[in-house]
């Protein structure tokens, strides 16, 4: 069980990002964290994986507070961040230098096939491709088996049909894993097809305004009428987190805006697109 | 898994090897001689055609005699070989210095503040300087010449290690923090790869003094080395002796170079860069 109590963040410059943030993750639970740009979405990660120090509260996992980096927490980045001198096989296998050479060799073609990169491991990593390097993170994050993953917006640089495939897969490397998942995104279709909690923030300084218990199977269609309600019913929260009038349909600002139109508001061809690796 | 974690470097894949131009084609060699090959034959023929006068300046295939006579005696490749082992000593121990106290210092921005100014004075002082000083030091033998072409090595190799560490993405470095890394292995499999390319550059300019500092070594001194032949064949009025001897340097220098850039050419082929290679 992860238990976030009244993390507070002020940065040496000033920037208040998060004030007294509280939240009890339970184990296997998907949370989603959504909210206007700078609100401190991944202040909150970064905290979480002891890449930061908070300025009050504290993060505790099973009973240890979180200070440092904890070998059962790992975090993926909106940029994939592999190491380009080592193989795609180096990277995954990046944090289980302990592990015997054959054990690691073993254990980083299992991740990679789950990611449906099997085959992949010996290619460098300017030979891939941005959803590929996106996967390869993943499968870095997860080789090491963690109880608990933190995704800071990891699908957004990539195009909606390769973010669609991901998030499916995502939903099953859940299905398998039951990894506790903290996942900060923009994209309100995300939150409602993979979450089980959403919990929506607002800025200056970044906290918590509200949290939604989903309680929809998964997986689940992304065109299913549950799943179009939760998108508006996230609209909206995601208007009052900014104080906008609910009127103003947020999906046709332009700039980096909270809010992503959802793609197939109106009903239009069903979404759920087959894993092709 | 070796000294810097570059692991799967010797693995990957046949399509790499087919779409670069390959390092050591006919092609590129002869391009390569090209140059050298027309200034040596426009030099034989001003002297031949009585344009220039060969007396101070000897042509090619005067010099080619005295390196032949010089190869004969087996005396070229004593000179040689005394050069080289010095200065390949002296490259190592000042590399060796160089990029221990440049990972050091790049790596703690406080132990930078403490030492780094001292370096920075100590490279202000012109390295012959220290030569007389050696020499009570380390007397006039093969120490104090090390020692003279490892200090010349050492500042480069420092300040290119230590820069580019100081410069390495805090983003790549975050992923190092998230695995738990200590400060010796962040070093190690994070910073240095990092650093890769530029210690590269930075180990080839190291050597290229490491060359010069050798001719000024064996000035002070010496009995043996191809910068024992410059100073004789300026006593004895050997013009061709000593362009020999520069000749000679060219080659072994340009040698040396080139062997440094094939052995770390492997650890450099993830490189995603826009430049030739080698
Ligand atoms: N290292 C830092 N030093 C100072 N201020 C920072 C730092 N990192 C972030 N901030 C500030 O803290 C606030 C929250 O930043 P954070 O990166 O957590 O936002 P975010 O919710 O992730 O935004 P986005 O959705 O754009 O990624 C912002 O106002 C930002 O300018
Ligand atoms: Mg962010």
């Amino acid at each position: 069980m992860l238990e976030l109590q009244n993390l507070t963040k002020v940065y040496p410059n000033g920037v208040h990002a998060l004030e007294a943030f509280s939240l009890t993750v339970r184990e296997g639970e998907i949370v989603a964290v959504i909210g206007g740009s700078g609100c401190g979405k991944s202040t909150l990660l970064r905290l979480i994986a002891g890449l930061e120090q908070p300025s009050r509260g504290r993060a505790v996992l099973d009973g240890a507070t979180l200070t440092q980096p904890h070998p059962l927490v790992n975090i993926i980045f909106q940029e994939p961040r592999l190491l380009p001198w080592l193989t795609v096989a180096g990277n995954v296998g990046f944090g289980l230098a302990d592990l015997a050479a054959n054990d690691r060799a073993l254990r980083v073609e299992e991740a990679l096939l789950r990611v449906g990169l099997a085959g992949y491991g010996g290619r460098w990593v300017k030979e891939l491709s941005g959803g590929q390097a996106q996967r390869v993170a993943i499968a870095r994050a997860l080789v090491t088996r963690p109880e608990v993953l933190l995704l800071d917006e990891p699908f957004s640089a990539l195009d909606a049909l390769t973010r669609a495939d991901l998030q499916d897969h995502l939903a099953d490397l859940w299905a398998e894993s039951g990894t506790t998942m903290i996942l900060v995104t923009h994209d309100i279709e995300e939150a409602a097809v993979l979450a089980d909690r959403i919990v929506v923030m607002r800025p200056w300084p970044g906290r918590k305004l509200e949290e939604i218990e989903i309680a929809l199977k998964r997986p689940r269609e992304r065109t299913a009428p549950e799943v179009e309600a939760l998108k508006r019913q996230l609209v909206a929260a995601l208007n009052r987190s900014l104080d906008r009038s609910p009127g103003r349909s947020p999906g046709r600002s332009t700039d980096r805006s909270p809010v992503r139109a959802p793609e197939n508001a109106l009903g239009s061809e069903p979404v759920r697109v087959p894993f092709v690796p | 898994m070796g000294f810097l974690d570059l692991a799967g470097a010797a693995a990957p894949a046949a399509a790499t090897k087919t779409c670069r131009p390959r390092p050591f084609g006919v092609q590129r060699i002869a391009a390569a001689f090209v140059l050298p090959i027309a200034a040596l034959v426009l030099w034989e023929l001003l002297v031949r055609t009585g344009l220039a006068t060969g007396r101070l300046m000897p042509p090619p295939s005067r010099i080619a005699v005295t390196l032949y006579d010089l190869a004969a005696t087996g005396e070229l490749v004593r000179h040689i070989a005394v050069t080289l082992w010095r200065v390949v000593v002296g490259f190592v121990a000042g590399a060796a210095a160089g990029t221990i106290a440049g990972a050091l210092t790049g790596y703690s921005p406080r132990l930078s503040r403490f030492a780094d100014p001292t370096l920075q004075a100590l490279r202000a002082i012109p390295s012959i300087a220290w030569v007389p000083l050696f020499i009570l030091w380390f007397g006039i033998f093969e120490t104090s010449k090390v020692a003279l072409i490892a200090v010349g090595v050492f500042f480069p190799v420092y300040l290119g290690v230590s820069g580019a560490v100081a410069s390495v993405d805090r983003k790549i470095v975050e992923v190092g923090r998230v695995f738990r890394l200590s400060g010796p292995a962040l070093v190690r499999r994070i910073l240095l790869p990092a650093v890769l390319p530029s210690y590269v550059v930075a180990l080839r300019s190291g050597l290229g003094l490491g060359w010069m500092f050798v001719v000024a070594a064996e000035f002070m001194g010496a009995s043996e080395g191809l910068g024992y032949l410059l100073v004789d064949g300026q006593q004895l009025g050997k013009p061709d002796q000593i362009l020999a001897a520069i000749l000679t340097f060219a080659a072994v220098g340009k040698l040396t170079d080139t062997l440094l850039v094939l052995g770390t050419a492997p650890l450099l082929r993830w490189q995603d860069t826009y430049g030739r290679d080698a």
